[in-house]
């Protein structure tokens, strides 16, 4: 499994100044012909697409609270989309996310249940430690395999999303059920004083955004120090990174385990700021959808916190939609595959077109 | 545990609902083998099944025709193998995420234009799915009749296409410039063999493939279509072509296996075996990662593997 990583173009400077504008343009270029391809679909069935948006660009932008709540969503996808860029920048294909989000809740509604007696604050510090070590120690599994044993991180990480899963399924039907639940799958409610304190009154916003917007930018720190430096000497060429000593089974660990804890700390997040129990759907769909927000930013933190919000309001936004304007929440799924792949393509697409 | 249930009939019955498990992963992995031979690493394979699911089983739903189901899966499958074609060899993208991409999409439009076909509903459409077959004389044979030769068409189908795959692989000249083409493309290139149409042409194949894959399900399975129905084979069909070497033969001794571990689990259910049901259903997934474990190191993929081809460089 070593071909694929040897000939992959280095991937582009953090934050390219000279390219940024070009950058912004074609991102939003992609957005735009992923509307409009929905917008077919919607008007193919005999729906009106610009009723259909309308509604979604209400239901994400309509009122303050609304927008709010795009910023809530915009908190775990701007988390998994800096864990993702920091494991697409080594060429390591992380797509667990969805597992290593799930094992960060477990561990941390675990510790916030059965850990006693300490005061609120180091309490809560300990259940944030524990997310992510719960979304590290998921993520290793694969980052081990891959580093020793060659086993293809993809396969191997989106296994662990399903067996995730299940775990999750059998902790809130069994063990960790809460007893005066009526048998609903769900956890007991952690504790009132370790529930994450409200950025604006009466609105979901918590301080679990503000850990987003600190990790997005210790990400650029990350990529200054010697350990990020290395992670995208083996990114940009494993023949390269061997050649000049660089022990590339222990970045991959390195990798794993960062790119797991910030995932976990989604699952965290979620929990401590917004549910405040396990509950079955804590990470339905944010693995993908952080892996799109993650190259629709370029993978540079200031583009993942852009295309974070703008992800989050066709989220927030879909589920308006389906409500009010009978149009399926998927037509936001199908605009997630268009813009990768749109993506992807631009600089083909991009430069046949202007020279055209 | 309820081991009085376990009788020989049942435990011949769990071997040939293994057969019946690995069929739609064996058609999605056949397909792959090709792609993978020509160099591409088509990780949609998750998506393109979807996409077969949902439009092998709108097209036998309105037609009433399950063949024209399994046609309609074929094609919608081809296309996204050509769409996949123009992301990977065309725009030269990275194949990984291009393959993500597939998949979000499949993942995303199946949900959509099931919900556009048919609505909200509080009874899902059902079809008539394609009955039990017996083989004349062959599904006499003790064990193995019932396990290999006692099921419906498709499964005969992707028994006789691990045929026709090996012998296009191996025996046809199409097959020699596509194992070429994965080895050495700029040779094959200088042959006067065209690359970009041979991988197209197995990323067509391959897409093909997996949408007959997806389409089992709903047309010989279940009868129905939901979201997600496909719950990780398309992965597991990229883990059985690792395992098989990226030989079709092997592919179906991989299939076999994932299909054991599905039809065992569901097997310990019946038999009330003293373990929850969601740890049981795990076992597929962990199989899958325990067998990709074991065979990773000693696999030797195509040279050109995942490395787009551009005339001229390197």
């Amino acid at each position: 499994m070593t071909t694929a990583e040897q000939t992959q173009s280095p991937p582009q400077p953090l934050i390219n100044w000279r390219g940024l504008w070009q950058n912004i343009v074609q991102a939003a270029l992609s957005v735009v012909l992923s509307l409009v391809v929905g917008g077919i679909l919607l008007l193919l069935s005999g729906r009106n697409p610009l009723e259909a948006y309308e509604s979604l660009y209400y239901g994400a932008f309509g009122t303050t609270d609304r927008f709010t709540e795009t910023l809530v969503k915009a908190t775990p996808l701007l988390l998994i989309a800096v864990s993702v860029s920091i494991s697409f920048r080594c060429q390591y294909w992380n797509i667990g996310a969805e597992g290593q989000m799930i094992l960060g809740s477990i561990f941390s509604v675990w510790v916030a249940l059965n850990v006693t007696g300490l005061p609120t604050l180091p309490h809560l510090a300990l259940c944030f430690v524990a997310g992510a070590l719960g979304g590290a120690l998921w993520s290793l599994i694969a980052g081990v395999l891959k580093a020793y044993l060659q086993a293809n991180e993809v396969i191997t990480t989106s296994m662990l999303n399903y067996i995730a899963v299940y775990l999750l399924a059998y902790l809130v039907r069994g063990p960790m059920i809460d007893p005066g639940g009526f048998n609903f799958p769900q956890s007991r409610l952690i504790p009132d004083a370790l529930e994450l304190p409200r950025l604006v009154e009466r609105t979901r916003l918590n301080a679990s955004f503000i850990v987003a917007l600190v990790a997005a930018a210790l990400v650029l720190v990350f990529w200054r120090s010697t350990w990020g430096r290395r992670t995208e000497i083996v990114g940009a060429s494993r023949r390269v990174a061997a050649h000049v000593g660089l022990n590339i089974p222990r970045t991959v660990l390195l990798v794993a385990g960062v790119s797991g804890a910030l995932t976990g700390i989604a699952g965290w997040g979620e929990i401590f700021g917004l549910h405040f129990r396990l509950i079955e759907e804590i990470a339905r769909g944010y693995g993908t959808l952080g892996i799109v927000v993650a190259l629709l930013g370029g993978l540079n933190p200031v583009g993942m916190v852009i295309s974070a919000f703008l992800f989050a309001s066709l989220v927030v936004g879909g589920n308006a939609m389906e409500r009010n304007a009978n149009v399926p929440f998927a037509l936001v799924d199908v605009i997630q595959g268009c813009v990768i792949l749109l993506v992807l393509s631009r600089a083909y697409l991009f430069k046949r077109a202007s020279s055209s | 545990m309820n081991w009085d249930l376990v009788t020989y009939s049942f435990v011949v019955g769990v071997l040939a609902s293994a057969v019946r498990w690995a069929t739609p992963i064996l058609f999605a992995a056949l397909g792959e083998v090709f792609t993978e031979r020509s160099g591409i690493l088509n990780l949609g394979l998750e998506g393109i099944m979807l996409m077969g699911a949902l439009s092998g089983f709108v097209g036998a739903y309105n037609t009433g025709s399950l063949w024209a189901g399994v046609l309609v899966a074929a094609a919608t499958g081809m296309v996204m193998g050509l769409l996949m074609a123009f992301v990977s060899v065309t725009a030269k993208a990275n194949q990984v995420v291009a393959g993500l991409g597939i998949t979000i999409l499949g993942g995303g439009l199946s949900t959509l234009l099931f919900r556009l076909f048919f609505g909200l509903r509080s009874k899902p459409p059902t079809i008539k799915t394609f009955g039990t077959e017996p083989i004349p004389l062959l599904s006499e044979i003790p064990v193995l009749g019932r396990m290999f030769f006692s099921h419906n068409v498709m499964v005969y189908l992707a028994f006789v296409l691990v045929g026709v795959g090996w012998y296009v692989l191996y025996r046809t000249r199409y097959g020699l410039a596509l194992r070429a083409v994965g080895e050495r493309p700029e040779a094959v290139d200088t042959r006067g063999l065209n690359v970009t149409r041979l991988r197209y042409s197995a990323l067509m194949i391959g897409g093909a493939l997996a949408g007959i894959g997806g389409a089992y399900l709903p047309l010989a399975n279940l009868g129905l279509f939901w979201t997600q129905m496909t719950a990780g084979r398309g992965f597991i069909a990229v883990a059985v072509v690792v395992f098989s070497r990226w030989d079709p033969v092997r592919a179906l001794v991989g299939a076999l296996v994932f299909g054991g571990a599905a039809a065992l689990q569901t097997a310990l259910q019946t038999l009330e075996a003293p373990i929850p049901s969601e740890l049981l259903l795990m076992m597929p997934y962990i199989v899958t990662i325990i067998v990709l474990v074991g065979v990773s190191r000693r696999a030797e993929f195509p040279s050109a593997f995942a490395v787009p081809y551009s005339r001229g460089e390197g």
